[in-house]
């Protein structure tokens, strides 16, 4: 079993190499002069969709042996569950890609699904087993529906960036331009988050306070960081670390907040970095691999897939969940924070469709809907866990 | 009403926007709308769009609107997402109250939080309206265009006018050598894509999906079952929650039964995953969170009265099943389900007593009280006996010299009792609480010592009866039906046209999936003397971004 787990995490290591590996063959396969329409079938293309192919194939092989390994779905904690749709967005673009046979989509595409990929890593790896709660099929039913739905309406963010990324006019101060870049920045901030914790990680930092939790009780909190912000009245209990100065009040969870803190100083740092050394910023710097782009197209498949998307989100989100929760919590819907956010996206895509279906709207604004779209999926799946305690809170 | 007349001959009902028989623009309006937004309910006149009238006409008009459901949605999205800034009232420690908890938690922002009402938003009579109001949208504007649209579609003419061809997405006129024959191939080539074929004078209309234009109207209904089931909820006798407090070895009446369940439970457990047992990949997190709780189990019987038993009688029970309630796994029985929710460890069940005499420090006898069923009187032997004065089970202090119980639960048992002895046959008082003993009328000469006691656990399960699940049951699985319906299938059409002058022409349209509705008609088009159809919306585009590129060459080459 052991051995089990360990061929596991190789194959995920696998996985993530070759994704890396086929987003260059596919940012290659754009550069291509007799492809100018950027679509149909061309040598390098072919490759990078192959090794895609091969290293899904690969995360599977992750899966499934975790999976025999502990007894139970790995959609269990933050980790599985964030490797999972990581997954399960190549797995989404793998099918897109052969519908509409858009190479750019492979360049874009896969290097969110990295960084997603690469996020769920900084969370506890162990196999860890299952509390009373999660002892049911439904977890794997439930689970891997609502991560297949979320990948899939996220393909709509990755078409909607690429048409926002042809279609803004970066030349114009405007509205448009700084939120494109924005948007490109808070992926920069993920970026610095891995970079930071991965870091730590490798030195081994650690640091333990003694704190006062909001309950009045006292316990200890270990930081992988160095305290920027320290715990509720926290003591440092490990001589010699960082100490700052700032302490927190006890209804914040300092340690997250030191986490987020990090982030965005390096991930700041690296933006500032990036446009001291090009003189561009980010959004120009990505837009010539999608000048050949066909705006049409692309707002096509950023409709597709949410018309995809949707019912499957909604059938894993709402109606798989409703049944998991009156066997499990005794009640089908109880206004649970996660409950409550999987509501809102499902309203939200459901304004998307009428907006489109009905009241035409297309192209540029469809676009800007979709990356909405995905940063309320993000906040669902990261922020409500982490910021919002509740009944979901497991890793 | 007033009637519009087209040029064919036909007359049409007021706001209707393309003629129902050939399909010619009725108004400027409608000719120079986007095709896509007239061709969305087929030009059909649309109540909301013809009468103004009345109240009743203006309040329908609101709601049919798709622009005031989408603000419905948007509304009632926005405020959801409020409401879990903060944890509801519902999750908040149940012995604070809410109005001192906010503040005292969150300050200032969790005061207006709770002012505003936000701690119980689900349950507030102003999101109930928000959600009213959507239900509301969702009827009146689905009614608003399904009657049109299903009209328009049942009574399709084949023939329709050059100007309605022309103006669609997909169009291809061209002079061939035989249009009636270049129209049979295409057909039969439409067929093998499985299009319904109907045939006019020559003309043609090629059909296929027509029924994912109902999906949006098919889940729109489930949508409204699923509401009408929420709502049922609050109908007496369909919805039990109740709490059941169960401990070790008691039998007790199901709460909204009526008496007619009873519940017995033989035990309750709580496992931990341990390294020992469990699968050593485990070790690791085990190492690192210290214990993981493996199992919540209540061993239970149920038992059903006999027909015709007294209420509350036990004697009359016969045994109906056996279970191990745990989470994941509730006890199923007539409409109603038994959960595992709860638990407490270790409740006092019953304390045992030694009465000691102090001077020569020997035991004269003991005994044992049942904390449930305490007696009045403990006989040792015949000469020492025990009565217990006063039973406080939870017990908090003294008030005006009266010990004091917080509840009848024995979470902290104290007694007043009365020994006696042949050296005091009137009784000797002696108060005791747990590590404290108090002789309020003076020095005694004997003394009661704890010499054990015995526990048992307690489960909490949940009592639950939802008979409006099969409702929502119900309004999900259509809900689901339609979205996928409307999402995974297109409706897509193609008319094949002879002109007067002898032309062949063609239009596509599809309420969705052009690329699909494109690869169709590039298949059945292929080897015909019609050769191409052009997408006219591309063309445009392309013309644009060519001029857009040529303005940009022209500027690079003037700088």
């Amino acid at each position: 079993m052991t051995q089990l787990a360990s061929l596991s995490s190789t194959l995920l290591y696998v996985a993530f190499v070759l994704y890396l590996i086929a987003t260059v063959f596919f940012s290659g396969s754009i550069k291509s002069k007799k492809h100018a329409n950027q679509t149909g079938k061309n040598r390098w293309a072919t490759i990078a969709i192959t090794i895609t192919i091969i290293g899904f194939l690969s995360q599977l092989g992750y899966f499934f042996t975790r999976w025999m390994a502990s007894g139970h779905a790995p959609v269990g904690n933050l980790f599985e569950f964030i490797t999972f749709f990581g997954m399960m967005l190549v797995g989404a673009f793998i099918i897109i890609y052969y519908i509409y046979r858009v190479h750019v989509l492979g360049v874009f595409a896969l290097p969110i699904a990295l960084l997603i990929i690469a996020y769920s890593s900084m969370f506890p790896r162990e196999l860890s087993p299952l509390i009373p709660a999660l002892q049911s099929h439904w977890l794997a039913i439930h689970v891997s529906t609502v991560a297949i739905g979320e990948a899939i309406l996220s393909i709509s963010f990755v078409a909607g960036l690429i048409y926002l990324l042809k279609d803004v006019d970066l030349s114009k101060k405007g509205k448009q331009t700084f939120w494109l870049e924005a948007v490109l920045f808070s992926l920069v901030i993920v970026v610095g988050f891995i970079v930071t914790s991965t870091s730590f990680e490798l030195a081994g930092y650690e640091a333990d306070f003694t704190y006062i939790t909001p309950t009045g009780e006292q316990d200890v909190a270990q930081f992988e960081m160095p305290a920027l912000v320290t715990p509720h009245e926290g003591e440092l209990q490990t001589a010699g670390a960082f100490v700052s100065p700032i302490n927190t009040p006890a209804i914040v969870d300092a340690k997250t907040l030191n986490s987020v803190l990090w982030s965005i100083a390096v991930g700041t740092l690296l933006y500032l970095l990036i446009r001291l050394i090009t003189r561009k910023s980010i959004a120009a710097l990505l837009q010539p691999l999608v000048r050949r782009v066909n705006l049409n197209l692309m707002d096509e498949v950023g409709y597709r897939s949410v018309l995809i998307g949707f019912p499957v989100f909604t059938l894993g989100g709402l109606v798989f969940a409703m049944i998991w929760a009156q066997i499990a919590w005794t009640r089908f819907w109880g206004w649970d924070p996660k409950e409550v956010w999987a509501l809102i996206t499902f309203l939200f895509y459901a304004a998307f469709l009428h907006l489109r279906l009905t009241r035409g709207w297309e192209g540029n604004r469809s676009a800007w809907l979709a990356v909405i779209g995905f940063a309320i999926l993000m906040f669902n799946l990261i922020g409500v866990n982490l910021i919002i305690a509740g009944l979901h809170s497991y890793a | 009403m007033k009637e519009l007349a087209c040029k064919c001959g036909h007359v049409n009902p007021e706001g209707t926007e393309l003629c129902l028989s050939c399909g010619r623009a009725l108004t400027k309006d409608a000719d120079s709308k986007k095709t896509s937004d007239v061709m969305r309910y087929e030009g059909m006149a649309r109540r909301s769009q013809t009468y103004n009238a009345s109240i009743i006409d203006k309040v329908w008009n609101f709601f049919s609107s798709v622009k005031v459901g989408v603000w419905l949605i948007l509304i009632t999205l926005i405020v959801s997402a409020f409401g879990t800034i903060l944890p509801q009232v519902l999750f908040i420690p149940p012995l604070i109250p809410p109005e001192v908890y906010y503040e005292e938690h969150y300050g200032w922002f969790g005061r207006i939080y709770y002012m505003l009402g936000f701690h119980d938003l689900y349950n507030s009579w102003w999101y109930m309206l928000f959600i009213a109001a959507v239900g509301i949208s969702i009827i009146v504007a689905s009614i608003d265009r399904v009657v049109p649209l299903y009209k328009a579609l049942k009574n399709q003419r084949i023939n329709r006018h050059a100007s309605f061809m022309k103006r669609q997405r997909l169009f291809a006129e061209k002079e061939v050598a035989d249009p009636n024959q270049t129209i049979a191939e295409i057909k039969e080539k439409l067929k093998n894509k499985r299009y319904r074929i109907r045939e006019e004078e020559g003309h043609l209309l090629a059909e296929k999906g027509r029924f994912a234009r109902w999906g949006p109207y098919v889940n729109h209904t489930g949508l409204i079952i699923f509401l009408i089931g929420g709502l049922l909820r609050f109908v007496p006798g369909m919805y039990v929650d109740e709490i059941l407090w169960i401990r070790e070895g008691e039998t007790m009446a199901i709460p909204g039964t009526d008496q007619e369940y009873f519940l017995e439970s033989e035990g309750f457990t709580v496992d931990t995953y341990n390294t020992d047992e469990d699968s050593e990949v485990f070790n690791d997190t085990i190492d690192r969170v210290g214990s993981i709780v493996k199992n919540y189990q209540t061993d239970a019987i149920l038992y059903k009265r006999e027909e015709g038993g007294i209420a509350g009688d036990q004697r009359e029970l016969i045994e109906e099943q056996r279970k191990a309630i745990q989470v994941n796994q509730p006890l199923k029985f007539d409409n109603f389900a038994v959960y595992q929710v709860t638990y407490k460890l270790d409740e006092i069940r019953s304390m045992s007593f030694t009465m000691d005499n102090k001077a020569t420090e020997k035991s004269v006898g003991s005994f044992d009280i049942d904390l449930f069923q305490p007696q009045d009187v403990y006989e040792l032997d015949e000469n020492h006996k025990v009565e217990l004065m006063g039973y406080y089970p939870d017990f908090e202090g003294f008030e005006n010299g009266e010990p004091q119980s917080a509840t009848p639960v024995p979470n902290n048992p104290a007694f007043l009792f009365n020994l006696f002895s042949p050296e005091n046959p009137e009784g000797e008082v002696s108060f005791i609480a747990i590590q404290e003993t108090l002789e309020p009328l003076g020095e005694n000469d004997y003394a009661l010592s704890f010499s054990g006691i015995e526990t048992h656990d307690v489960s909490g399960l949940t009592v639950r009866k939802d008979l409006t699940l099969w409702i929502l049951g119900l309004g999900g699985t259509i809900f689901m039906i339609g979205v996928i319906q409307g999402s995974y299938f297109n409706h897509r059409r193609l008319w094949l046209k002879i002109t007067e002058d002898g032309k062949l022409m063609a239009a596509g349209h599809t309420n969705k999936n052009w690329f699909g509705l494109k690869k169709d008609i590039e298949y059945s088009i292929a080897g015909t003397d019609l050769t191409e159809i052009t997408d006219q919306f591309e063309e445009k585009e392309k013309k644009s971004v060519a001029l857009e590129e040529k303005e940009e060459n022209d500027r690079d080459s003037i700088s």
